[in-house]
């Protein structure tokens, strides 16, 4: 059944949301959410790579020949890659440092070469960006809770761009924030227990 | 960075898979069995170890030469991408029993972030030749102990009673919580 521009924007939300529903793309999921602004800057980063991928292989879809499909997909998105790279040097530096390998990574991220072979390279152009920018902005929004979450239990505040910041301890006098969630263990723990959240209300 | 320090940091400190979370997607992909899980253990080791020495020499020799620095990414993941082709190719012919072995896991190497991963980092870490070559070495060498040993225990919860929502995957990641813990207590030894 044909779905309609908004279908293929919304499922992205939650039907195929990336990381929990489809278990893709974990490494920056659990690489960099070790607060929310890391989380929601690779979400966004990402969302310019899948948006942009899906838009020039849905509409170069004619041409590419099908046995060298997955290389002209990889060239594409490495070069989206590189000007996210190459913006996010110029304008959001320390963000840029902060989130550093897992940015030449997004080229390997399984969600954006997914969607180029799954959806992309058989739709129309407006129906790929719209699932481009859905499945985005998914992503971001997944990263973001899990950064929020270990963020909150880390460090006890979540802060975004400097001024949005919100205490816990301010709440909760007894709470004392542990360190485990923010380092390497706590991410996988984190991401564990949401995926089992996920799937209660799922169910 | 004497040598074996170098090797202690990539195999357990820095491990890649627990440390430094590349590789995610084969980590949780692979070792529902050990065989699975050895194969890919296997392929890793061998492109990661091409992969890392050779993106080495086109960086240092074509792309800085030239100028060419921003290209980093696709020179990177083109290189990539024909090493695996090319290392399939001569394997089915000189070595068909090791790629056989192999199968399908050396193409999936391709999409591997580990590979991607520390070929990036042996430029960023600013290494010297020997240094990139010990690095890709005992940084695969890490990753097939951590997923060989994932395994392991992968086999053994599919035989225990997990509660429905925790199953498959979400249980799956809260053990190798539990073995990105104890590879933790590496952190102080370098």
């Amino acid at each position: 059944m044909p779905k309609t521009l908004v279908q293929e924007f919304t499922k992205g939300l939650w039907e195929e949301l990336p990381p929990f529903r489809l278990v893709l793309g974990l490494c920056p999921t659990l690489g960099v959410t070790t607060s929310m602004e890391n989380g929601l800057g690779m979400g966004i980063a990402t969302t310019f790579v899948l948006v942009g991928s899906n838009l020039l292989i849905s509409m170069l879809r004619s041409m590419i020949p099908t046995k060298v499909r997955i290389a002209c997909f990889i060239i594409i998105i490495a070069s989206f890659v590189t000007i996210v790279e190459l913006l996010m040097q110029a304008y959001t530096y320390p963000l840029y440092l902060k989130l550093g390998v897992f940015i030449p990574l997004i080229v390997v991220n399984c969600i954006v070469l997914g969607r180029a072979e799954a959806f992309a390279y058989k739709n129309k152009v407006s129906f790929s960006m719209a699932d481009g920018l859905g499945i985005g902005i998914g992503y971001t929004l997944a990263l973001g809770a899990l950064g929020a979450v270990r963020e909150l239990l880390g460090h006890g505040s979540v802060t975004v761009w400097g001024d949005l910041s919100y205490n816990l301890a301010s709440s909760f006098p007894s709470f004392h924030p542990f360190s485990f969630m923010v380092q390497a263990p706590g991410a996988f723990i984190c991401l564990g227990l949401m995926l089992c959240l996920i799937n209660v209300i799922g169910d | 960075m004497g040598y074996f320090e170098l090797i202690i940091a990539c195999v357990f400190v820095n491990n890649i898979l627990l440390a430094q979370f590349l590789g995610n997607c084969p980590f949780l992909g692979t070792s529902k069995k050990m065989e699975t899980a050895v194969g890919m253990a296997m392929a890793v080791i061998f492109v990661l170890v091409l992969a890392g020495t050779i993106t080495w020499l086109v960086y240092t020799y074509i792309l800085v030469k030239f100028g060419l620095v921003y290209l980093r990414t696709i020179a990177f993941i083109v290189v990539i991408a024909s090493l695996v082709q090319f290392v399939e190719m001569f394997l089915k012919k000189s070595i068909p029993a090791l790629y056989a072995g192999l199968g399908i896991f050396l193409p999936l190497i391709t999409t591997n972030c580990a590979v991607m991963g520390v070929c990036v980092l042996n430029i960023d870490k600013e290494f010297t030749f020997l240094q990139a070559l010990v690095a890709s070495l005992f940084y695969a060498v890490g990753f097939g102990l951590a997923l060989i040993l994932f395994a392991g225990l992968r086999e053994r919860i599919f035989l225990a009673r997990v509660p429905k929502p925790l199953q498959d995957t979400s249980i799956a990641l809260i053990t190798a919580g539990m073995i990105s813990l104890a590879f933790f207590a590496f952190q102080g030894m370098v």
